[in-house]
This record gives C-alpha cells, sequence and structure tokens, in this order.
C-alpha cells in the first residue's frame, strides 16, 4: 500500500497495525519529504534520520510481536528545548549550539517508551522566547501557508511542520501561548496541560511556573493519545500533579450538547483584525447551534493584567534559568581573559541574542532590591486574582472561548523591530498560563487565505472537555482538513 | 586562646567597649544522598566529580526534588534548639554568580525557613547564659573551587562539583555573645547537640561546620549597635579565636582614635592571624530572592514535628543533670562523661554491668585512664567503640577492684593490657599471676623486713615525720609487686612501729 503522508497519527496506527506499511517505511518516506520540504520551511534545527530509522525498526518488532501502544511507529517532531540524551539539544541558541544532554527529558523518555520514532528537533525563538521563531539562532521558519510569513513562535518549527504535512505529531511548549498561537496562524491544533499535568524535567526552562509541554496535531484524537502519552506524575518535577490521567479519548464523538460556553467578549475588544474576528463569530455559531449554550460577555476584567503579569514573572524567571550559561560547565564559553568575570560577560553577549538579553534585562531588574515589592510581588498577587477570577468563571461555564491570537500570521520582519507589537500577539494566551488552566487552539477558518484559530480554555484538568469540545467542532467543520498549498510540488 | 595581636590596643582601652557578636553557622548534614538530587552526599576523600549528576552539575532543564531526610534532619536540629517550626516553610532562589554555583542560583530559604526562634545554653569563663537562636534554614552547599598554578606561572582554577549539592543547614544566632570566648563556647555546644541529635558530623576541619561572625563594639553601659563587620574564612576553631579576638582589637583601637568602624566584609588569614577587607557594604550583592518556582511549600503538619520530636535523644544538658542526681557524680565528672553521646552510652552500659553502686569508680576509670588510652589512638574523637574495650571490660575491672581481688595499681596495668589485646581483665589477672594478697600474715613478714631494712625511714617516722610511712608503705607494695592492699600494709606497718 502506498503511503499517504497526509493523514493523522491514529490512521497511521492503524495502517501499522493492520501491516498495510511497516515503520520503517512510513519513517523513510517520513524523512524524504521532511528533507524535501526544509530548504523551504526551515522547521529543524537538525534533522535525525538514523536515529529514526533505528526506532522505526524497534517499532516494527513490537508492532509484530502486538503489543503496539498509540504512538508506536508514529514520527514525531521534537522542540529543540527538551533534552534528547546524545543528541544535541540546542534551544535555538548560540549558546548551546554544540550541547549535548546526558539524559532524556521525561516526556520524550516516555514518548520513546510509546515507541514513537524522532525525525527531528524542531526550531524555535530562542529558549521559548518569541512569538514568531524569527528570534532563532539558526533562522527563521517559514509558515507554509505562505512562505513569506511566519509560522508564529515559539514553537513556530513544530507547528510549520505538522501543518506541512511532514509529521503528523509534534511536541511544543507553551509559556505564553507558544504551542496555541502558532497553531492557530498555521491551521493546525495545540494543547497546553494544565500546569503539572505534564513533566517539565529535561524541558530546558525559561518560565517555570508558567510552562508546560503540550502537543500538535491535525485532529482531536491525536491530541488525546498524544497528551495521554506524556501526561502524568513524574517523581522527578515535583510541580507535577498526582492525579491519575484519564482516558482522553472518552469525550471523542460526544457532540456538544449541554456544553456552557463562556465567551469574555470585553476582553478581545480592542485589536483583533475583522477576518479574526469574523471567523471567530462564525465558529462560536457553530456551538451554538449545535446545542451548546454560549453565554457572551461574561466578565474577566483582571484577566487584561495577564499581559503585563507575565512580563515581569516570565523574565525574572528567566533571569535565574539562564544564569548557568556562564561558559564554565558546558555551552558556548569566552577564553579571551584576563578575568573569569571578564570571560563570563563575554561568554553571554555572544551566546544570548538580544531577546533573550532584553528580558533577562527585565528580570533581574524586576527582581531588584527596591523593586521586588512594586514588581514581582504585585505581579504574583494579581496573578492570583486572576487564578480565583478564572476559578470562579468556570462553576458557570465549561469552556471559555476567545480567539487564540488577534491576527493571522505576519510577515517576516514585520514585528522584529518592535518587541511591544510582537507581545502584543500573546494578549489572549496568556490568560490561561497566568491562571495555570488547560487551554488549546482549533482551527476555525481564514481571512485573507490564512488561518485563524480558536482558543478554548477549561478548569484546572479537565484536558478531556478541551478534547470534546475540538472532536465535536472538527466533526462539524472542515476547517482542520485544509492543507497549505505553498508547498506542493516539493515531495 | 589569645592570637598574636600585632596592634594591640591597650587594655584600658579594650576595657572601655563591649563586643556584640552574632554568628552565621553552616553545617553540612550527614544524609544518604544530595539536597536535591540522588547523588550519594558523602564525598569525603571521593575523587573529584565523581559524585554528580544532571541535576547538581546544573545542566539545562534539571529539576531539583527536596531530600526529605534533609528537611527532617532541620526540623530535629531545630526542636533540639528549641526553635517553633512554622507550618508553611519554602525554598527560594537566591541569585548570584560565581563558577562554583552551578546554576547561578541558591536554593535557599529567605523569609520562610524551616526553624525559628530558640536558645542555646553555653558556658563560658565559668559563666552561663543562653544565646538566642534567630533561625535555621535549609540550603544546598556550592561546588568547590581549587585554585592552582600552572607550570608557567599562570594561575588557574579547577572546579570539584562533589560538594555541590550536600543539605546545608544554616542557623543565625542573635547578637548575644560578648567575647571570643562566648563565641567559642556557643560553636562547641551547638557542635554537641548537632553530633548527639545525629544530623551532622560537625567538624570544622572537613568543612561540615562553618562559621562566619557579625562583629560590632559599642561603649561599654550602651545597648546601642554599633557598626558591624562580617568575618569570613575562619576554617578552625582556633582561627575563630584568633580571628575575633583580631577584630574586636582592632575595632577597639579605630573607635579608641576617634575613628568609625567601616560596616564590610573582612577575611581571616590564618598564616597572620588579621582580618583584611573583603568588601564594603557597597559592594554587597543583591541577591534578588524570589520563590523557588521548581519547588512547591513545604508543609509540616504537626503530627510530624510531635513525630520527630519523639526520635530526639536526651540532650547533653538534661544527660548532665540526670547524672549527677542519678549516679551521684560531680558536675564536673557528669560534664565529661555526656562530651558525646558515644560517650554517655558506654558510661551507662558499664554502669549496669558494675551494678549502681560503682558509678562512680565505672566514671572515675571512663574519665582518667580509659580517656588516657584513647588518646593514644591517634584519631582526635575516638570512642570506647573504635578500641578494643568494651563496657564489660570496664566492669569487671571495677568488680575485680572493689572486691580486693587487684590493687588500684595492678588494675592499671591490666586495663593496659586488657586495652592492648581485648582480652577480659579477669582472665589476664589470672594469666600473670596479679591477684591481691590479703594474706595479713605474708604482709606482716613483709612490712618486718621493710622496717628492719629502713632504719632512717623508721627514725623519721618516730621523729615524728608522719609522711615516712608512705615510704615504707611503697616498699612494702615494692616487694610484694603491688599485689599487695596498700591499706593492710599500712596498718601492719604501722601496728610495728608503734609497739
Amino acid at each position: 500500500m502506498p503511503i499517504n503522508l497526509d493523514v493523522t497519527a491514529h490512521e497511521h496506527a492503524r495502517h501499522l497495525r493492520a501491516g498495510e506499511y511497516t515503520a520503517r517505511a512510513l519513517a523513510e518516506a517520513t524523512m524524504d519529504r521532511l528533507e524535501a520540504q526544509e530548504p523551504h520551511l526551515n522547521a529543524y534545527v537538525r534533522l535525525t534520520r538514523e536515529d529514526a530509522l533505528t526506532q522505526a525498526a524497534a517499532a516494527d518488532a513490537r508492532l509484530a510481536s502486538g503489543d503496539a501502544a498509540p504512538l508506536t511507529g508514529i514520527p514525531i517532531a521534537i522542540k529543540d528545548l527538551l533534552s534528547t540524551k546524545g543528541v544535541p539539544t540546542t534551544a535555538s541558541s548560540q549558546m548551546l549550539e554544540h550541547f549535548v544532554p546526558i539524559v532524556d527529558c521525561t516526556v520524550v523518555a516516555r514518548l520513546r517508551e510509546a515507541g514513537s520514532v524522532f525525525v527531528g528537533k524542531a526550531n524555535l525563538d530562542e529558549f521559548a522566547m518569541g512569538s514568531s521563531t524569527e528570534h532563532s539562532a539558526f533562522g527563521p521558519t517559514r509558515n507554509p501557508w505562505d512562505l513569506e510569513r511566519v509560522p508564529g513562535g515559539s514553537s513556530g518549527g513544530s507547528a510549520a511542520t505538522v501543518a506541512a504535512r511532514g509529521v503528523p505529531l509534534a511536541t511544543g511548549t507553551d509559556t505564553g501561548g507558544s504551542i496555541r498561537q502558532p497553531a492557530s496562524l498555521t491551521g493546525i491544533l495545540g494543547l497546553k496541560p494544565t500546569y503539572g499535568r505534564v513533566s517539565r524535567f529535561g524541558v530546558i526552562a525559561f518560565a517555570s511556573s508558567l510552562e508546560q509541554v503540550g502537543p500538535f496535531a491535525r485532529d482531536a484524537e491525536d491530541i488525546a493519545n498524544f497528551l495521554a502519552a506524556i501526561a502524568g506524575h513524574d517523581p522527578c518535577d515535583s510541580t507535577t500533579s498526582p492525579l491519575p490521567v484519564p482516558d482522553y479519548t472518552e469525550g471523542l464523538g460526544r457532540g456538544l450538547e449541554g456544553l456552557r460556553v463562556g465567551v469574555p467578549d470585553a476582553l478581545f475588544a480592542e485589536g483583533l483584525e475583522d477576518g479574526v474576528r469574523e471567523a471567530v463569530e462564525a465558529a462560536i455559531e457553530v456551538f451554538a447551534a449545535n446545542g451548546a449554550s454560549v453565554t457572551r460577555g461574561i466578565e474577566l476584567p483582571t484577566a487584561t493584567a495577564a499581559l503585563p503579569v507575565y512580563y515581569l514573572i516570565a523574565p525574572s524567571e528567566a533571569s535565574a534559568n539562564l544564569a548557568r550559561y556562564d561558559g564554565v560547565k558546558y555551552g558556548h564559553s569566552n577564553h579571551d581573559g584576563p578575568t573569569a568575570t571578564l570571560e563570563m560577560a563575554r561568554t553571554r553577549d555572544e551566546g544570548f541574542g538580544d531577546e533573550v538579553k532584553r528580558r533577562i534585562m527585565i528580570g533581574t531588574y524586576a527582581l531588584s532590591a527596591g523593586y521586588y515589592d512594586a514588581y514581582y510581588l504585585k505581579a504574583q498577587k494579581v496573578r492570583t486574582l486572576i487564578r480565583r477570577e478564572f476559578a470562579a468563571a468556570f462553576e458557570r461555564y465549561d469552556v471559555v472561548l476567545t480567539p487564540t491570537a488577534p491576527g493571522v500570521a505576519f510577515r517576516l520582519g514585520e514585528k522584529t523591530a518592535d518587541p511591544l507589537a510582537m507581545y502584543l500577539n500573546d494578549l489572549f494566551t496568556i490568560p490561561a498560563n497566568i491562571a495555570g488552566i488547560p487551554a488549546m487552539s482549533i482551527p476555525c477558518g481564514f481571512a485573507q487565505g490564512l488561518p485563524v484559530g480558536l482558543q478554548l480554555m477549561a478548569r484546572p484538568f479537565a484536558e478531556g472537555t478541551l478534547i470534546r469540545a475540538a472532536d465535536a467542532y472538527g466533526a462539524l467543520t472542515d476547517w482542520h482538513l485544509q492543507a497549505p498549498s505553498a508547498l506542493e510540488g516539493v515531495s | 586562646m589569645v592570637a598574636a595581636q600585632p596592634e594591640a590596643a591597650s587594655t584600658a582601652t579594650r576595657t572601655a567597649y563591649e563586643p556584640v557578636i552574632g554568628l552565621e553557622v553552616h553545617v553540612q548534614l550527614k544524609t544518604r544522598s544530595k539536597m536535591f538530587c540522588g547523588c550519594e552526599r558523602d564525598y569525603f576523600e571521593a575523587e573529584p566529580n565523581s559524585h554528580v549528576c544532571s541535576v547538581c552539575l546544573g545542566m539545562p532543564g534539571m529539576l531539583p526534588v527536596i531530600n526529605e531526610q534533609a528537611v527532617a534532619f532541620t526540623i530535629l536540629a531545630g526542636l533540639a534548639l528549641g526553635c517553633d517550626i512554622p507550618a508553611h516553610s519554602k525554598f527560594d532562589r537566591k541569585n548570584y554568580p560565581y563558577p562554583d554555583l552551578v546554576k547561578g542560583y541558591q536554593i535557599s530559604q529567605y523569609d520562610q525557613p524551616l526553624c525559628l526562634g530558640g536558645t542555646l545554653e553555653i558556658e563560658a569563663d565559668g559563666v552561663t547564659r543562653s544565646v538566642q537562636i534567630e533561625r535555621i534554614h535549609l540550603e544546598e552547599d556550592t561546588a568547590r573551587l581549587l585554585h592552582r598554578e600552572g607550570a608557567n606561572g599562570d594561575s588557574y582554577s579547577l572546579i570539584d562539583v562533589n560538594r555541590s549539592g550536600v543539605p546545608l543547614m544554616e542557623l543565625v544566632t542573635r547578637p548575644d555573645m560578648h567575647s571570643a570566648a562566648e563565641a567559642m563556647a556557643f560553636l562547641r555546644t551547638l557542635r554537641q547537640v548537632l553530633r548527639y541529635v545525629g544530623v551532622s558530623d560537625a567538624d570544622m576541619e572537613k568543612g561540615s561546620f562553618r562559621c562566619d561572625a557579625n562583629v560590632s563594639l559599642r561603649p561599654v553601659g550602651t545597648t546601642t549597635l554599633g557598626n558591624k563587620v562580617e568575618v569570613k574564612n575562619m576554617n578552625s576553631f582556633r582561627a575563630v579565636g584568633r580571628a575575633l579576638e583580631f577584630e574586636i582589637e582592632r575595632q577597639a583601637r579605630v573607635l579608641s582614635e576617634g575613628g568609625r568602624v567601616a560596616q564590610e566584609t573582612r577575611g581571616y588569614i590564618d598564616a597572620t592571624g588579621a582580618t583584611v577587607s573583603q568588601r564594603s557594604k557597597e559592594e554587597a550583592h543583591d541577591y534578588r530572592y524570589f520563590p523557588e518556582p521548581d519547588l512547591p511549600p513545604l508543609e509540616t503538619s504537626r503530627v510530624t514535628v510531635e513525630e520527630l520530636r519523639g526520635h530526639l535523644p536526651e540532650l547533653p544538658a538534661a544527660k548532665r543533670e540526670r547524672f549527677v542526681a542519678q549516679y551521684g557524680l560531680t558536675p564536673d565528672e557528669a560534664r565529661q562523661l555526656v562530651e558525646t553521646r558515644a560517650g554517655a552510652e558506654a558510661f551507662e552500659q558499664t554502669v549496669a554491668l558494675a551494678g549502681p553502686a560503682h558509678a562512680r569508680d565505672v566514671a572515675h576509670w571512663l574519665i582518667g585512664d580509659v580517656t588516657r588510652l584513647l588518646g593514644t589512638l591517634g584519631e582526635p574523637d575516638a570512642e570506647l567503640t573504635d578500641s578494643k574495650l568494651t563496657p564489660a571490660h570496664i566492669a569487671e575491672l571495677v568488680g575485680l577492684v572493689g572486691q580486693r581481688a587487684i590493687t588500684a595499681a595492678t588494675a592499671k596495668e591490666v586495663l593496659q593490657a586488657a586495652f592492648e589485646s581485648g582480652e577480659m581483665p579477669a582472665a589476664i589477672v589470672d594469666a600473670r599471676g596479679l591477684r591481691q594478697i590479703n594474706d595479713d600474715a605474708e604482709i606482716d613478714r613483709v612490712a618486718a623486713e621493710v622496717i628492719d631494712a629502713n632504719p632512717q625511714a623508721v627514725a623519721d617516722y618516730r621523729g615524728g615525720k608522719e609522711a615516712a610511712v608512705k615510704f615504707l608503705v611503697g616498699q612494702v607494695m615494692r616487694a610484694m609487686r603491688g599485689r599487695a592492699d596498700p591499706n593492710g600494709a599500712a596498718e601492719a606497718l604501722l601496728r610495728r612501729l608503734q609497739s
């Protein structure tokens, strides 16, 4: 049987189990396509064909023995922020260009156990700081819908390669929208789990109290299987929850009947592109027309403060998390002397890009004596208020619906000169990180021929609700089935 | 403990000021693994960088996991020192760049330490006083830098990461001490308590017990605190004494000459016995503390606290009082016996075997000859368990003396033999024929011989020199190779001399 690379992971899994093609054949076909696409997309820092073929051979043995998991033999892209034992993990930074981890991160270890096949390390904004993947030391990733546009970020490489039908699944990380915004800009699904649902062990840290690893996929069932494979308590990450991982496929096929949807209109009243507004309004109609009870104008007044709160907490944590890159132990290192202090300073000046330096400086300032109370501490207090505000909303609604991003994919270079304009891209996604709640972006239409995403947020650990809603919406619409055409004819 | 004072202030000047001293003590905890990873904690004499993993090396993405034993040890230490154990505690990041700090921040505790308050009774210069403890918190130790010089004269540094992440307890006192002697008494007493509780080796020379001191002076009779100087780099008890003496003298001199003591950090230089300025108040670090996001807050229930309290051993002060009351010892004997927990245990085990009537005899043997013998083992803190002697040896020896089976002089010889071979005292006595001669006729016969052989001593005695009897007793003992009962010998001599 010829291999159709455009299908979802669960379709591949069905064919693999049926013996219609082997994991090795799938891996080879996948690597061929990725290698052909790469000159156009730059979705990867590194493709790992040899490792993929080795893993695929092991997956075939497992498939033959009949104990295959849903992800066995499935090609997956790993964001290059996730430590992979023996394979360079760069965070798309000059600082870690040659850094080779000595351990797998827990998510990668679990995916290995599930028998999946790693095709390569996906490009990102340096240390996950950015919303366009332009802040990568290894060049920007391009959007397969329009190669002159960005795929969003920071998990832009992961989103672009899934959207381009290079792989069915990819891992992302989401600190302020880094999964959902690129999912929105590339027309695929992306889920940020509840804080503590997925282990952060071995994920190169940016803002520890905000970030989670999550899946990119092209339908809700794949999101469910992927999340189930990586979620759950990890003794190596004390911030993971001991709650058992539910069966996320349980909500599949259950429709929208009775789903209580709250729409905080005031939250996205300003700065929204018309095309995005139209697509999201149409999506809300679909929800309302198919059994969901939609309430407009719900109040989340403090959530508007999430952006400034984020830009105090995230840089503060980053300023400490990135302090270890001093050239002493690993990574880029300056040896020009004459003093250790100067060498450390030059190491960091040469190794970090501008956006990373900007955030380290903001964070260092916010934590300084005399400013801590006014900035960091106040931000934490507002954070508590935002969390309570969402908790109150979720007593009345199962999901809160917003656009994922204020606009569609923008042109390369359009916002790099204006950090604030770039930051505003995460206006709607950041509240979920501040509140620690799960949130998902789902394709909901097109504007100017470019994908638009809607965001659903739910109460802590209610990922199942998001998957159910995404599945039901996907059954009613075909936005997620639209494939980009910019790479037609490539492989 | 008086250091050389190159620039000593006059005694009169010095007595015009009262030193005020507060201590910060860092104690490595004797846990099995490190503070936040599974690496073996005990790196003593280990190959450099052999007790390391991706966590304590500060690799990207690695996360800390709290060592519960270290938390329990810190709470135990706190309970032993009478601290409050708050229900809520947390870890914070203390940020500063240094090559020995692998993450660029140290996981420590800022505003919610594990233990608050507390006191420790100390005795210095014959005066007992109580030092208040401000707080005890838990943190991780740093790596160790080894500074070297290459063949071409270039200096370079090596990093040993074995120490990185070792659980470190920091205890901060209030400024309650007023002399170097008091500071040292505090440190010795604290070390004793920590060793009793079993949470640390508390060995200054091995670096598991480290101390910084805040020293200021104020005119006697005033209560306002003067500018304080933090003194660092004191690596032994002797160093603490010398550094504090030096610093007190130095500040007294500055003040008496009308100067101001600069608020600064000074390092102690062992070779010269002096402290030198390291950094001023203006250069002090801003550590940018914030709550450690990788670790959940620590919740300590009352149940846990009481459970831990139940594991506390009897502490030296209580044990000392009990020994005085229960065994009729003098306070000084009791103090010596409770010096170490193992020593006190050896005493009580021996008394249990020898019988309570012999408690003081046991005490004398342990404090005297046994301690002297243990000193010959060449280890600074050798205990009975480090030797071939056991409580059974000592109890049997005390019993033999009590039954007048051997003389005190013989007993010393027997103890020495038992110490060397591990043989039981009774067996040694029998094998060597050392049983005391209680045969009056035999003693009388020897007494007569001694009187005949020492006419001068006899004349001295009869001339009123009572002490001459002691010489004659010695002669009897010597003639009987120490096996005579000295009292019997004296009686026999006197009987003949007075008749």
